[in-house]
């Protein structure tokens, strides 16, 4: 058999898991970015038992792997009585790991932004709150985009660790046919495949989405 | 119009003001000046609580104002400020960075905000610019901008920190040409400057600090022609 014998064999279960990789991604990225905002703001908050939080969420999810995580909260969850489908634990699992790497990204553009911005419009009048809503977290939200792109391309890879929990996405569809076919070469090649599409495509959008903000052309 | 009452400020274990006294007189045109590190920055934006001091008293308007206490977003929209670096907001426009103050923090009407900046923008000559972004501007422009900005608020006094120093030198004219004019209407304004030739042409009283001190005030003329102290003497001899 050869690439392209294998390639029709497997293309619409494929096609099926892309939806699965889809999905799982979007909504882990999304709760992740909510996470990465809320503890982003804890971390500069002036108030210690947030940054403590923060801290703490931040060192034990950047501190264990990525794969026990997502086991902790299928398997481990399920003992003490919470259960989740594994769809759901996957995107628990990987959108509370992003949050942690996602609220640095934040926590970094945020205090990059030069202290006179918040001096020139604490200067005018406007208070702590208005003054990051208004000036300060569109500048580093902007700035943030790189990053977080990148982040965002690591969460679509990393979602296929939830196929050792069962979820049929990208990863575990080739798990489930190279099993079936005795072709790993070709099963797992195209499997990649589908992934470095999908990566393309995100960073086809996220490129547009960094033109489009950047109005003003440069940073000062 | 402001009155500072022995004003002393520290950061950490550096001293950087000690027993300030500073009368600020309606329309009066002050300006502060001494070597880097003498405090007068400092000085400056204590003015407007951008620092807040250890011990002193400082009456905006007749009024003290406890910083610990009273809405200072409040008594800044009073106290306009304009910073050596523009400050500009980048991800606006020109037009934008003006109506951003009244619109968000008066809640003016915009259309009324957008007829108020343009105003101000004609008065620093940057009207024909509104739409610019500040990466679009040179130093001067972006400083007049500014100006502006600070203007829109209609304070009653403006605090300048070394408006010109980030300029090139054929750009500082254009800047000092504004505030000349802003002088001559009556503003009141407090100024941090290098520029001695603006400091005995415009201002009312100079202030010469070092080390934290006000070491000696007068007229231009006092300060410049007649100056009392040795210490007043050897600063102008090196800038002069």
């Amino acid at each position: 058999m050869g690439f392209g014998e294998i390639f029709r064999s497997t293309m619409s279960s494929f096609l099926e898991a892309t939806w699965v990789t889809i999905e799982i991604t979007a909504l882990s990225l999304i709760l992740g970015t909510v996470l990465g905002l809320v503890f982003a703001f804890f971390k500069i908050s002036s108030i210690k038992p947030l940054q403590w939080l923060a801290n703490l969420y931040i060192t034990i999810i950047r501190g264990t792997p990525l794969i026990v995580q997502i086991a902790f909260f299928y398997f481990g969850l399920a003992q003490i009585g919470i259960n989740m489908d594994s769809f759901t634990a996957g995107v628990a699992a990987l959108g509370i790991h992003a949050g942690a790497y996602i609220a640095e990204i934040f926590r970094g553009a945020i205090q990059s932004i030069d202290r006179g911005q918040m001096e020139a419009a604490r200067s005018l009048g406007m208070s702590q709150r208005l003054a990051m809503r208004r000036i300060i977290l569109p500048q580093a939200f902007k700035r943030s985009l790189p990053p977080l792109g990148n982040q965002f391309i690591i969460g679509l890879k990393d979602s296929s660790l939830v196929a050792y929990i069962g979820v049929s996405d990208l990863y575990g569809v080739a798990l489930s046919e190279a099993a079936a076919n005795y072709q790993q070469f070709e099963t797992y090649a195209i499997n990649g495949l589908y992934y470095l599409v999908l990566v393309l495509i995100f960073t086809l959008l996220l490129n547009r989405m960094e033109k489009r903000l950047d109005v003003d052309g440069g940073t000062r | 119009m402001i009155q500072v009452k022995k004003l002393n400020k520290s950061f950490g274990r550096v001293h950087v003001l000690k027993d300030i006294d500073l009368q600020v007189n309606e329309s009066d045109v002050v300006v502060l000046i001494g070597a880097s590190g003498s405090g007068k920055s400092t000085l400056l934006r204590c003015l407007n609580f951008l620092e807040i001091e250890d011990s002193g008293e400082i009456y905006i308007q007749g009024q003290l104002v406890d910083p610990r206490k009273d809405d200072l977003n409040r008594v800044r929209q009073q106290v306009g400020m304009v910073f050596q670096h523009f400050n500009l907001f980048p991800h606006m426009n020109v037009l934008e960075n003006v109506i951003e103050a009244p619109v968000q923090v008066k809640g003016m009407a915009k259309e009324e905000a957008k007829k108020l900046a343009l105003s101000y923008l004609e008065k620093v000559g940057m009207a024909d610019r509104a739409d610019a972004y500040s990466s679009q501007l040179s130093g001067g422009q972006k400083q007049r901008v500014a100006i502006a900005r600070a203007l829109a608020m209609e304070p009653r006094v403006m605090l300048f920190d070394e408006p010109t120093s980030a300029l090139d030198p054929e750009l500082v004219g254009e800047v000092l040409g504004v505030m000349k004019e802003l002088a001559r209407e009556g503003m009141t304004m407090v100024i941090v400057t290098h520029e001695m030739g603006f400091a005995r042409e415009v201002g009312d009283k100079v202030v010469y600090l070092d080390e934290g001190r006000i070491v000696e005030e007068g007229t231009p003329e006092e300060i410049f022609e007649y100056p009392k102290e040795e210490r007043t003497r050897e600063f102008l001899s090196k800038v002069l």
